[in-house]
């Protein structure tokens, strides 16, 4: 894998108010780096913005001065999104209703993690300054 | 982002203006209900100018929908870009709402 940059490093208030600016900017970078439309406008600001709010209202919770801070780096085949919060993670491989199976599918809750899932090639999870939630995207 | 709400006849339409994520979810949550509570039974959204859905206002799309089906009514979707008509189909929501492609042929439909 060629040399890594980082293409967009953002901190936000712990409010989901924040969230559309940051994923729109994140959108432009995309953009930006060529990759290919669908997946900026699809699967970047969808994925971001699951984690986002993950971030926001289940990892910091409360909030109150607290913060998110979302760090993009590019390389020559991926794009990799760190979001971190302050939260204590939660365990990314314990099992989860699949909600697209026909008694998941009229629940209001559920289908964060699943469309993170299904819409980057990597959802990672580990403790570097705070709780940090990894999507890669292929660039390509 | 905001929803604007308008009659055509009996149906009652919502205009998403902007994405539907978990910011304002609740918003049209509430106008939705406040009309149903009104009586109005049949409802359609429209996306036209609707770029992204997160899970959260995918679930309230799921939760409105039941509510109005309890209350003998139906909500319908129209206009979703390809991108929307992605989301629906990776969670199978595509199975659980009438969507056209057209304004015009989901006010025809019902």
């Amino acid at each position: 894998m060629g040399e890594k940059s980082v293409a967009l490093d953002v901190e936000i208030p712990s409010d989901v108010k924040y969230i559309e600016k940051v994923i729109e900017l994140a959108a432009l970078r995309c953009r930006e780096l060529h990759v290919p439309a669908r997946k900026c406008s699809l699967n970047v600001r969808v994925a971001l913005a699951e984690a986002l709010s993950n971030a926001i209202l289940r990892g910091n919770a409360t909030g109150d001065g607290k913060r998110v801070r979302v760090r993009a780096t590019v390389s020559d085949d991926e794009v990799v999104f760190d979001v971190f919060d302050d939260g204590p993670g939660f365990d990314l491989a314990a099992p989860r209703a699949d909600p697209t199976t026909p008694e998941n599918r009229l629940k209001e809750e559920g289908r964060g993690l699943y469309l993170m899932g299904r819409l980057m090639d990597r959802v990672e999870r580990f403790t570097s300054e705070g709780n940090v939630v990894r999507l890669t995207l292929r660039r390509k | 982002m905001s929803f604007a709400i308008t009659r055509q006849g009996e149906v009652v339409v919502v205009d998403v203006e902007g994405q539907l994520i978990v910011g304002n979810r609740q918003e049209l949550k509430q106008k939705v209900l406040d009309e149903l509570e009104k009586g109005a039974k049949q409802f359609l959204i429209d996306f036209s100018q609707t770029g992204y859905i997160d899970s959260s206002g995918l679930g309230v799309l799921v939760s409105l929908s039941k509510k109005i089906r309890e209350q003998g009514g139906e909500l319908r979707l129209a206009n979703l870009n390809d991108d929307l008509q992605t989301l629906f189909e990776l969670t199978k929501l595509d199975t659980l709402f009438q969507i056209s492609d057209t304004r015009e042929r989901a006010l025809e439909s019902f």
